[in-house]
């Protein structure tokens, strides 16, 4: 099964729970494996059934909900993250803590945590997210802009809850 | 502090996205810009945290082999309701099949082969050691080789090109020893496989394109040679490192 441990990683981060990740890889090869002949070939296989997977997730319970509480769209002027001052105390990450990071991702809405995990995790190009998420490519910079952006302030918002402990 | 004309493409630059002017151009200034140099820094630190960070999910094996038992489970059951178009399809094939049994058995040879190499390329890139020889220099990497393997090849000149050479190591394919170079572009690593032809004699020597397990493939026959180039890079990237290597031949 190509994709195998990736798109598991990915689900869990999406669903943050073991079960409802598992539900939905099975799903996701059911889909594409009925679905097989919709795949052009030449055409990005990943991006195709990552698709699917996150298409599985948006209509599941969990996707269902998040979409409810959380903006699906933030590209547009509705993200009102607080601005960041680049001076050099804010200068992200002194150390990498990837324990802090993933306690930062963990609380990011969905459309940003997907973003991050498609361009640094599973290194995809601007080209295959702007595939997987059925969006433009301008869409997909401003998009992980912001992402970064808000992973940052969560990042510190953290430190700051920490070095006040 | 960030120059206000580069912030935004300062994650465009670190993602490899840039184009080639504007990236140029970018990291001419940063050499002279410890603002924008600092940013970048805690910038590519963010990156290498997340990617850490990110790997944090493993499958469970009974998982896997639950999910490998219904997908199995799943294919005889579309059979069976298909049951008499496929008779009659195979009926028809059994007719022509016989003509082009030899093209399919080798084109079968060809898909272990490719799946086998994609198996190969994945080992390589999840290994803690993923090269033997370290060096993006060609007249490094070349020599290394010397005694390892029964034959001898040529590397190509990457300056002015988007590609750098990562390094090679020591590969076997149906018990044959050949050579394994990495090149990256971007974030993309692309491995260079060589294996001499008659170790691979079931398998068509045509210069062909295709995929395997979502990777891309390009494969031609040179000099008793055989080249493989396999990655997940884009199409173009793997034909522009393929007439490379073709032309340092």
């Amino acid at each position: 099964m190509p994709l195998f441990e990736r798109l598991y990683n990915f689900a869990c981060w999406l669903t943050h729970d073991r079960h409802e990740a598992e539900d939905l890889v099975q799903e996701t090869y059911v889909k594409a494996l009925k679905g097989f002949s919709s795949f052009q070939p030449g055409t990005n296989f990943r991006a195709w059934i990552y698709k699917i997977l996150r298409n599985a997730f948006l209509t599941s319970r969990t996707g269902l909900k998040a979409g409810a509480t959380e903006p699906l769209e933030v590209d547009g002027e509705g993200a009102n993250l607080p601005a960041m001052k680049d001076t050099p105390e804010s200068i992200l990450l002194q150390r990498s803590d990837w324990q802090l990071v993933q306690q930062a991702l963990e609380q990011l809405p969905v459309v940003h945590r997907e973003v991050l995990l498609l361009c640094e995790v599973e290194e995809m190009s601007y080209q295959e997210i702007a595939a997987t998420l059925a969006i433009p490519m301008g869409t997909v910079m401003s998009r992980l802009s912001r992402a970064r952006r808000a992973l940052r302030v969560e990042v510190q918002k953290m430190q700051g809850v920490g070095a006040k402990a | 502090m960030v120059c206000d004309n580069w912030t935004e493409k300062l994650d465009i630059y670190l993602d490899g996205e840039l184009p080639a002017a504007e990236a140029r151009a970018l990291s001419e200034h940063l050499r002279g810009c410890p603002g924008c140099a600092a940013e970048s820094l805690s910038r590519v630190q963010q990156k290498r945290a997340l990617q850490a960070a990110g790997h944090r999910f493993t499958p469970d094996p009974a998982f896997r082999a639950r999910i490998e038992k219904s997908l199995a489970a799943r294919r005889p059951a579309r059979w069976s309701r298909l049951w008499f178009p496929a008779l009659a399809g195979a009926l028809a094939l059994l007719i022509v099949g016989a003509v082009f049994l030899n093209l399919n058995r080798e084109r079968r040879n060809e898909q272990r082969l490719l799946s086998e190499l994609a198996d190969l390329h994945v080992a390589t890139l999840a290994s803690s050691n993923p090269v033997d020889v370290v060096s993006t220099d060609r007249h490094t990497v070349k020599p290394w080789f010397q005694g390892k393997i029964p034959f001898t090849f040529n590397l190509p000149e990457l300056q002015d090109t988007p590609f750098t050479l990562v390094g090679g190591r020591v590969s076997y394919l149906n018990q044959s020893p050949g050579a394994e170079l990495i090149f990256r572009v971007r974030q993309h690593e692309i491995s260079v496989f060589i294996f001499q032809e008659r170790a691979l004699e079931n398998v068509s020597r045509d210069e062909t394109a295709q995929s395997a397990l979502s990777f891309n493939v390009r494969s031609w026959s040179h000099d008793g040679l055989r080249y493989f180039v396999i990655g997940d890079a884009s199409s173009q990237d793997l034909d522009k490192v393929s007439e490379l290597i073709k032309a340092a031949g």
